[in-house]
Formats: C-alpha cells, structure tokens, sequence
C-alpha cells in the first residue's frame, strides 16, 4: 500500500504546553467560539419560546421566557470540548441549574434517561445522573451577554463534562425517560456517553 | 459520468499573485483528466503527525488548456489551507489533489444561452473558467457578468476582464462596488438588489442560463430575489461558497 | 419555507450546497452525484444534490431540502466507515450513463 504523501511545512494545530493538561486527548485549545449546526439557525421569539420538562415526571411543566428568567441563574465557567478536535478553556455562562429547574418537578423514579430537544429537530440523550447535581445547566447568557442565536440562544442546554454536541442548542424541552433512545447523532456512528476525557467519539456498536 | 476519482499529487508551476489576498497556482497533473467549466479539485494537506485538513477549489482555466490546471485561492487569515497555499508553496512543491469534481455546476458552449453569470468576491472563479471557455471556442453566446466586490483592489483577473469585454461584442462585464467605488465611478455601487439584476437581466434577448457562485449570503439574496421576479428555478444554478473572507 | 433571517449569522453564512460534497458522494456512490435528482421525502420537492443546503460544521454533514428544509441526507465518517442515512431521501434518479 502506498505512504501517505505529507505536505512539505505542514504542521496543523499544536497544543501549548501551559494547557496541555487541560486538554482531552485529541483537542486542541482555540481562543474563538466556533459555530457548529446541524441546520438553519431557529428563529423562535421570546412570545413563542417554551421550556417544557415532560414525559416520567408526576406532572409535566413548561416556561414561557418571562417566566424562565425569573429562576434563580447562577455564572458558569467551564472548559467545554467538541468532538471536531477543538476545546474552549473557561468559557462564562449564566443560566439556570437543571437541579433548580427539576425543584419544580417530581420525577418518576422510573426515570433513568433523559432526551433533550430543541427547536429545529435537533436531539441528543443522557443518562440522569449526568444530567444532575450541578452537572449541567440551561444558558441564556455567553461572556456576559445575551445568548447569540447562531450559539443556541434564546437558550440552550451546557453539559460541560461530555462532549458538546450533547449540549443541545435551541433548547425546546426534557423528556425524561426510561429507557435510552439515542439521538440525532448518537443514531449515526457518534458514542452513545460521549466522554471526552475517555476519548469516547465514534461508537463500536457500527 | 462514471470516473473514479484518486487522489494524486500534483507539481506547482507556476504562482501568480492577482490581488493583494488573492492568488493562482497553476498546478501540472499527472493524471490530467479534461474538466468542465465549473468544476473545481478537493486539495489535501497532510501534517507529519497525520492530521489532515482539505478544502475545495474551482478550477479557474478552461479545459482547452491540457496537462494541467489554475486554481485561483484566496487567502483567509482564519483558514487552514489557504493561508498554507499562499505562504509556502513556491514554484516546484508538490501538492495532494483530486478531480475535477461536481456536475451540477457546469457549464460548456454546447449548453448555449444566453449566459448570465453572477459572482461574489471569489465565486468569479469557476465562472472565470466558463468566460475562459466561452472564448477559446470562439463562441459568440450573449454573456453578462455582474461581478460584485467590495473595492476596485478586489476585482480579480481586472486586466483580463477589461480586455476581453472590448474584444467581443456580445460579452459584458458589469461590475458592483460595496464598499469604495473607483473615482468618477457612474455605474453600480451597492449589494446587489431588485433593481440591479432586472436592469442587467433587461437587455438580454431570451431567457438566460443563469449560474452564482460567491459568499452564501450573497447568493442567497441574489437566486431568493431571482426567484421572487419570477425567473425559472431550473434556469439558475448556484454555488455558495460560505462566509465572505475578511468579516 | 422560512425566511431568511434579515441580518444572516454566522450560522447561515457558513451554510454550503452539495456542490462542496461532489467529491465524498463521488468517493461513496462511484459516479458524479451533484447532478443527480434527489425527491425529499418530507414534501416531495425535487432537487439535484448540487443544490441541497449542506451543513458542514458539525460532527457529520447534513444535507437539506432547500424547499421544506428537512434533512435529507447524514453522512459521518468514523475512523471504521462511512455512515449514510438517507432516510429523507424518496428515491434518487441517477442517470444510466
């Protein structure tokens, strides 16, 4: 089989050494905020905007945007990691806690999963425990403004610790659920956890 | 047509610089295989340690030029391959291409027309390619180019263009400056609108081929619009080249 | 079909056509594809593949019905394979050539 032919000068990206640790395997570091999407950009206004949390919970409910910025918000910061190789250190947020919002719902202890979706048609899914406990949060605020849309806003979902396309941009609602239902591009080749620690990007289930 | 399409490496001949961020690098190809004006080539660059970036290109020259091909790129200082083609090609290095590809976006004299050719920034490119064409088969095709750039600086292949609509009488170039027009300019000097593609579409004698290549949001606006004055979807072929360098 | 937003984003700009996937479906289908006609299975429209919206900044690609805006086709290249789902796809007409 013949050798790749390799280009004379060409480095590509390189890590520097101060954030090396910081970085899961396979990222490198950028200093701009790269827009990724699956399709055009939603363009809900804020009279037409919900949040809903449904399915096994004792009883559905959902926001209309006045409503949702009256939650308690909290600053964010955090290091967030897209499977395309590229990794954002302390990027700030303000949004409110999923464990605030789930205060307002009992789940159905049958609940073990959870689909996200947003406006759009975009989905992605989750394990609960990954969900709560300070472990995500909905944002409506980037670097100290207002949520751009092309970056998910009016509100989207952040899950820091797993890969970003699990933080769902438009965010529509929470179904909480009992069995997994793999979502838009779980369904197609891309790791059911997402992991980027465990370099967990492609599925092996394909 | 079926063809398959391999990756090949292919020599830089020559370089020519056509704007201050704009250049053509006219590459010898082992496996030459005649493109249509339109088409463009996948290069590849591959870093020591494996990482791979690519990028498409138009091809700019016509297919009646054997053996090898222009590519016209222009620089994107948030790029990756374009900034790597302007700052360390030089004549000689060699370079991972394939093609020519696409076949939705082409165009040849025995198509006909007339011909109206729309172009952003560099979406002139690949339809540089069909004037080039257009010329070397000796085709008098009514052709209109409505070229919209930000400044003079910015108009690629300017002497080319000047001196190919003095030469023949059937091919126009008219040009839109969005940012700074020449001094003295009388013609158009804003984004291209309504008004604008009526009055270039006005004296074409029937209903034209109509091809746009530029910055997506350019071509957006111009087909919507197209569209919206009832111009035949089927006659108008678009290639969006994403967002415009230099925001 | 939606409007277009006035003040077209980043999002929107970076949006592409398949003319810049001619090369990959070329790679998978074995012949030109651009040119082919593709009938969204959404609303039934038909386009060639050179004109469907292409979403290309993302972890796979995503092509759009450039009437109704459904997807019509996903494309993922892990480091094992290629994975098309063309589930938004009626049919393609590819020409006998």
């Amino acid at each position: 089989m013949s050798e790749q032919f390799v280009s004379r000068k060409f480095q590509g990206r390189r890590a520097s050494a101060e954030t090396q640790h910081r970085l899961p395997p396979g990222q490198h570091a950028v200093t701009d905020f790269p827009v990724l999407s699956a399709g055009l950009t939603p363009q809900v206004t804020q009279n037409d905007w919900r949040l809903t949390i449904e399915g096994l919970v004792q009883e559905p409910i959902t926001w209309r945007w006045e409503e949702f910025l009256q939650l308690p918000r909290q600053e964010f910061v955090v290091d967030i990691h897209c499977v395309t190789s590229w990794s954002k250190f302390d990027t700030r947020w303000r949004g409110v806690s999923i464990d605030t919002l789930l205060e307002q719902v009992t789940l159905d202890p049958r609940a073990r999963y959870v689909t996200a979706y947003s406006y759009g048609g975009y989905t992605t899914n989750l394990p609960v425990a990954e969900l709560i406990n300070g472990q995500a949060f909905v944002a409506c605020e980037y670097d100290g403004k207002p949520l751009p849309r092309e970056h998910g806003g009016l509100a989207r979902l952040v899950v820091p610790h797993l890969y970003f396309w699990k933080s769902a941009k438009w965010l529509r609602g929470l179904r909480f659920m009992e069995s997994d239902q793999r979502g838009f591009w779980e369904s197609l080749g891309y790791h059911n956890h997402g992991d980027p620690w465990k370099d967990e990007r492609y599925s092996s289930d394909y | 047509m079926k063809q398959s399409i391999q990756w090949q490496i292919a020599e830089v001949k020559a370089i020519k610089q056509e704007t201050l961020t704009v250049k053509t690098f006219t590459l010898t190809i082992p496996v030459w295989v005649q493109h249509r004006a339109g088409q463009h080539y996948d290069v590849r660059l591959t870093a020591p340690d494996g990482y791979q970036a690519q990028r498409s290109y138009s091809i700019a020259s016509e297919p009646e030029r054997t053996g090898e091909i222009d590519l016209t790129v222009e620089r994107l200082d948030d790029g990756e391959v374009s900034p790597y083609l302007h700052d360390v090609l030089v004549p000689g290095d060699r370079i991972e291409l394939r093609g020519p590809l696409g076949g939705y976006f082409v165009w040849d004299t025995t198509l006909g027309g007339p011909l109206l050719l729309i172009a952003g920034g560099s979406g002139i490119v690949p339809l540089m390619a069909m004037v080039r064409h257009r010329v070397a088969q000796r085709s008098d095709i009514p052709t209109r180019l409505l070229y919209s750039v930000r400044t003079p600086e910015d108009v690629i292949y300017a002497k080319e263009l000047s001196g190919l609509s003095e030469q023949h009488t059937r091919l126009d170039v008219i040009y839109t400056f969005t940012r700074q027009a020449p001094p003295n300019w009388r013609g158009y000097a804003r984004r291209i609108d309504e008004m604008m593609l009526r009055e270039v579409l006005q004296s074409l004698e029937s209903k034209p081929r109509i091809y746009i290549c530029g910055p997506t949001a350019l071509v957006e606006v111009a087909a919507n619009t197209l569209a919206g004055i009832g111009i035949d979807a089927e006659s108008i072929r678009t290639e969006r080249f994403g967002p415009t360098g230099g925001r | 079909m939606s409007e277009l937003d006035e003040s077209m984003d980043m999002n929107t700009q970076m949006m592409l056509d398949g003319n810049a996937l001619a090369g990959k479906l070329q790679t998978i289908f074995g012949v030109e594809m651009t040119a082919t006609s593709s009938i969204c299975a959404q609303c039934g429209g038909t386009s060639m593949m050179g004109e469907l919206r292409a979403f290309t900044q993302s972890p796979g690609i995503v092509l759009r019905c450039p009437a109704c805006e459904s997807v019509m086709l996903r494309l993922v290249q892990t480091p094992q394979a290629t994975l098309l789902d063309a589930r938004g796809v009626m049919y393609l007409k590819i020409p006998a050539y």
